[in-house]
């Protein structure tokens, strides 16, 4: 086999050196009656060629030709492939966790970084070096905010992604979390004077996304002063993270985490991804994961180390702040190598165009007779109340090879034909104005076809 | 010129080039710089500060880097050769299984459609990527003895957890409200860690002299408020419980559940499965047995697998195959323990994994698991002459030593670990399991040659002579590497986690 590199006969030396007569010796200890004496049912072997062709086969059922406005908290981004050619490279790609850092100085500077980039986006102080993602980031957030509060409330926005909320809620099931939801008003964000109202002394957080589900800004400094008047946290999630280089980081909240997905990791139909966490330096003991440090070496060079170990479950054991010991680091690498080849003036060009790009998307559909039904602002993505069924509607976009949005009755049962929509730079205009004529088409189509006596509409363009 | 020369024709101390030294890219940063360009905008500009509102638009990110593109690749190939890859040599990190991850499987994962799908396509257009979890989830089953399986936990720990919610909505769905689960003290520090997320209480079982449970000990601590036992087996010492079924068979006895870490199943595929031992719950490491690369730590994969009875506790969404060879997702699962995750796992994990698979077939990773008890047991031979074994117990596919000779002249296993660096080796797991003092737990792998070994055996055979005559050079080791010890103490005492402008 292609990847072992032991020859027949050094595995017979070997065996001798052991004191072994056969290879069935070595597993001498698992008893007889529990071993299997079957070969597996398994598929394979395959040739590389095979392989490779095995996996294009599922590509062919997938929905690669087609342009997407799938967005939900997972963004598709054009990829420099200087990300791929950099991740490839062995060194990162095969090494293991950074314990012994006099050989794992490159990984540790990039998460050096990794962490300082994710501090001056999110204008905290301090972040880790990735989570799992940022379902598992936010939820992290929780339980941090519970160790350092005490309380045992928390105040879930209706606003936050619908997966990131059972994520909170699966894990706060047995650890005596209280989990409440508060709601949201017209403008898609956020009701304040609801939340006022249920925030008390017993809160240990609040807990909102912005730009939210919705994509809609929430107005964080009011949040945060309503929480902080209790002692709560507020954590803000962030789930389009290409939003910090335009919008005013929140910078009044207490933890601020989410998934940087969005940035240089591909959207591989849910994962992995990216997650991160950054607070304040006052809680940085407190905070889950793993931490780079600068130090020195024995001759006064400067080197990184993971620091404040004592936190992680590998020491602390059942005491531990998290019981995670992975990061993401690949991801971690991924984003880091987007956000420098990017820099500071390629982001926020990026993030003025994903704004414009989507302003206009929501202006063309609105002109042919969607409604946009939420006010706030917001950055690359929207909801739009399609005049039909959503699902008629996103079912002739796909017929166009486009996937048109996200149907949010899924999650919102009082939401019917409301779709989220996404639109990034991948999105072109040629695209929207296809979309609208599907929009305005419809009505008429749905006129002639029952002028015509037939079932479904049919489409020109 | 700067390199040779100097005096009298004599060579004088170069500066090192900046390979070796590296600045941080922030640095490296001018203002006007950019390393990639943005397309074109096709619709007309907006001005952000009115679309967003005043109180909303960010005029600047303070310290954020603008570097050219070859700065970029420059910065990045320099950081990564001061790295130590599987690619660059022997990494024998016990409990880790650092094997060779196949570049075949990252080819796969980056197909137009795997790498681009979205999560919330339609069904009909994601049969390709629902048909790689549903048969990666098939061979997962098969390989363990399972019923179901679940690829929704991003990692070992979050497959731990999954695990011990699952025990829990079992016990509690029978009425039943247990509060203990009962560990191995040779177990990963990850386990019990895990029990508490969980809200259940972990209690240390003491293993016996041969580094396996005691049945007597776990007698005594199974009552009934004890939900289960979770255990590694083969365990960290590299030890396969002999009496594994007795085990499962007491634990049910009392109406526990046996939780299986399958963080060593490395030395299991193809000989024997978790559900014909007795196991209830069981996750995989896709990152460890099946050849997913770390990354320098992440992103993993910790698919869980389960006996018929747990199958209703799954996370939500399962994916199921209609009749008709279409699969799909069911999110009606009224005793599931709910999501544990975003999604549905690490897809592109799977993709990998399934990739490994596929490559090697069912006879060939009994090979693999083979060549990987081989190679432990190859290593174990040789360098026992040298340090002491931990337990006399046969090893698997880890071997796991003591300090204890080496200690007597007061070099520890870290000093040896660090010396390892100096002869070109990445070290061994360097202080666990717990249970051994100054343990020495070295997994080599499948992906060993026997000159790899030879060279890895003679290179510790040499440091403990070392030991001996010189104590010294060991205990300021490493003498070679770029940097030489790092002071870890004062980077915990006064933690500088991110660069700031000077």
């Amino acid at each position: 086999m292609r990847y072992l590199p032991n020859s027949p006969e050094d595995r017979k030396e070997m065996l001798r050196a052991t004191g072994r007569s056969s290879i069935d010796e070595l597993f001498a200890q698992v008893p007889q009656d529990l071993r299997l004496h079957e070969s597996l049912q398994l598929p394979g072997p395959l040739s590389e060629a095979e392989i490779l062709e095995f996996f294009r086969e599922a590509a062919r059922a997938t929905s690669k030709d087609f342009v997407s406005l799938l967005g939900a908290g997972v963004y598709r981004h054009y990829r420099p492939v200087v990300i791929d050619e950099l991740l490839s490279r062995g060194e990162f790609l095969t090494a293991y966790t950074p314990y012994q850092p006099e050989i794992s100085q490159g990984t540790l500077q990039a998460l050096f970084e990794f962490q300082t980039l994710i501090a001056q986006l999110t204008g905290m102080e301090v972040a880790n070096s990735s989570l799992y993602d940022g379902s598992t980031a936010t939820n992290e957030a929780v339980l941090m905010a519970m160790r350092i509060t005490g309380r045992e409330q928390v105040l879930l926005a209706r606003t936050m992604h619908p997966e990131y909320r059972e994520v909170i809620k699966t894990y706060g099931r047995y650890l005596g979390t209280r989990v409440k939801e508060a709601p949201l008003q017209p403008s898609g964000q956020m009701d304040l004077h609801r939340l006022d109202c249920v925030v008390d002394e017993k809160t240990a957080a609040v807990v909102i996304q912005s730009p939210n589900f919705f994509g809609v800004l929430e107005p964080v400094s009011e949040i945060a002063e309503l929480a902080h008047k209790h002692g709560a946290f507020l954590i803000v999630a962030v789930a389009e993270p290409l939003s910090l280089a335009l919008v005013k980081p929140p910078a009044e909240a207490d933890i601020v985490c989410g998934e940087a997905q969005s940035f240089g990791v591909p959207v591989a139909f849910g994962g992995p991804y990216c997650g991160f966490l950054a607070t304040r330096d006052r809680f940085v003991r407190q905070m889950p994961g793993r931490l780079v440090g600068l130090t020195k070496d024995s001759q006064g060079r400067r080197g990184f180390v993971l620091t404040l170990v004592t936190r992680e479950q590998f020491i602390r054991r059942e005491k531990a702040t998290s019981n995670i010991c992975t990061s993401q680091t690949l991801c971690a690498l991924a984003a880091t190598i987007y956000l420098c080849l990017l820099g500071k003036q390629g982001l926020r060009k990026l993030a003025r165009n994903n704004l414009a790009k989507a302003h206009d998307a929501a202006r063309e559909l609105q002109a042919v007779g969607a409604k946009r039904p939420f006010t706030g602002p917001f950055f690359n993505e929207f909801v739009l109340e399609t005049p039909m069924p959503a699902g008629d509607f996103l079912r002739a976009c796909e017929e166009e090879k486009i996937l048109g949005g996200l149907e949010l009755e899924r999650f919102y049962p009082e939401m019917k034909n409301h779709l989220l929509i996404a639109v990034t730079e991948m999105v072109n205009k040629e695209t929207i104005d296809r979309m609208a004529r599907v929009l305005a088409g419809f009505g008429v189509d749905a006129h002639s076809s029952r002028l015509n006596g037939a079932a479904a509409p049919v489409r020109s363009h | 010129m700067s390199q040779s020369g100097g005096h009298n024709g004599r060579i004088t101390e170069a500066i090192p080039h900046i390979t070796r030294n590296e600045a941080l890219i922030f640095e490296r940063s001018s203002a006007g710089k950019t390393g990639a360009e943005v397309a074109p905008l096709d619709v007309p500009p907006v001005e952000a500060p009115e679309v967003l509102g005043k109180d909303f638009y960010r005029e600047d990110i303070d310290g954020f880097p603008e570097v050219s593109e070859l700065e970029v690749i420059r910065h990045f190939t320099r950081l990564s050769t001061w790295n130590y890859g599987i690619d660059t040599g022997l990494y024998p990190l016990g409990s880790c299984t650092m094997k060779y991850n196949p570049r075949i499987n990252e080819v796969v994962a980056r197909l137009d459609g795997l790498a681009t799908d979205h999560p919330y396509i339609p069904a009909r257009l994601a049969q390709g990527c629902l048909g790689i979890l549903a048969e990666t989830a098939r061979c997962v089953a098969e390989i363990t003895g399972m019923d179901a399986v679940s690829l929704q936990p991003a990692a070992g720990a979050q497959g731990e957890l999954t695990g011990l919610l699952m025990i829990r909505a079992y016990h509690e769905d029978r009425g039943e409200r247990r509060k203990y689960i009962l560990i191995p003290d040779s177990a990963h520090g990850t386990n019990p860690a895990s029990v508490t997320t969980s809200g259940y209480e972990a209690r240390s079982l003491k293993s016996n002299d041969r580094g396996c449970v005691d049945l007597a000990e776990l007698e005594r601590a199974m009552t009934p408020e004890t939900a289960g036992l979770m255990l590694t087996n083969p365990n960290t010492l590299g030890i396969f419980e002999e009496q594994i079924r007795e085990v499962c068979l007491r634990v049910h006895h009392r109406g526990g559940l046996v939780y299986m870490d399958g963080a060593n199943m490395n030395a299991l595929i193809g000989i024997a499965r978790p559900g014909d031992f007795g196991v209830d719950v069981m996750h995989l490491n896709l990152h460890k047995t099946f050849s997913t690369p770390h990354g320098g730590g992440g992103p993993g994969s910790g698919p869980v697998a389960v006996k018929r009875k747990l199958e209703p506790y799954l996370p939500t969404p399962t994916i199921e195959e209609t009749g008709d060879g279409f699969y799909k997702l069911n999110f009606d699962r009224p005793k599931s323990v709910g999501r544990v995750r975003a999604f549905y796992g690490n897809f592109g994990m799977a993709v990998r994994a399934l990739a490994y698979m596929l490559a090697y077939g069912a006879d060939g990773l009994r090979q693999v698991t083979e060549d990987a008890v081989l190679n432990a047991n190859y290593l174990r031979a040789r360098l026992s002459t040298a340090y002491d074994l931990a337990y006399d117990a046969p090893s698997m596919h880890e071997c796991v030593f003591s300090d204890r000779r080496q200690a007597a002249r007061g070099v520890r296993t870290g000093d040896i670990a660090k010396r390892l660096m100096d002869y070109g080796f990445h070290p061994y797991t360097v202080s666990f399991p717990l249970v051994v003092p100054g343990a020495m737990m070295i997994e080599p792998t499948e992906s060993a040659s026997k000159a790899e070994l030879d060279a890895f055996v003679d290179a510790l055979l040499a440091i403990a002579q070392e030991v001996k005559e010189h104590p010294e050079v060991v205990a300021g080791a490493p003498h070679s590497t770029r940097l030489s010890r790092l002071d870890e103490a004062t980077a915990a005492r006064k933690p500088i986690l991110r660069w700031k402008p000077s």
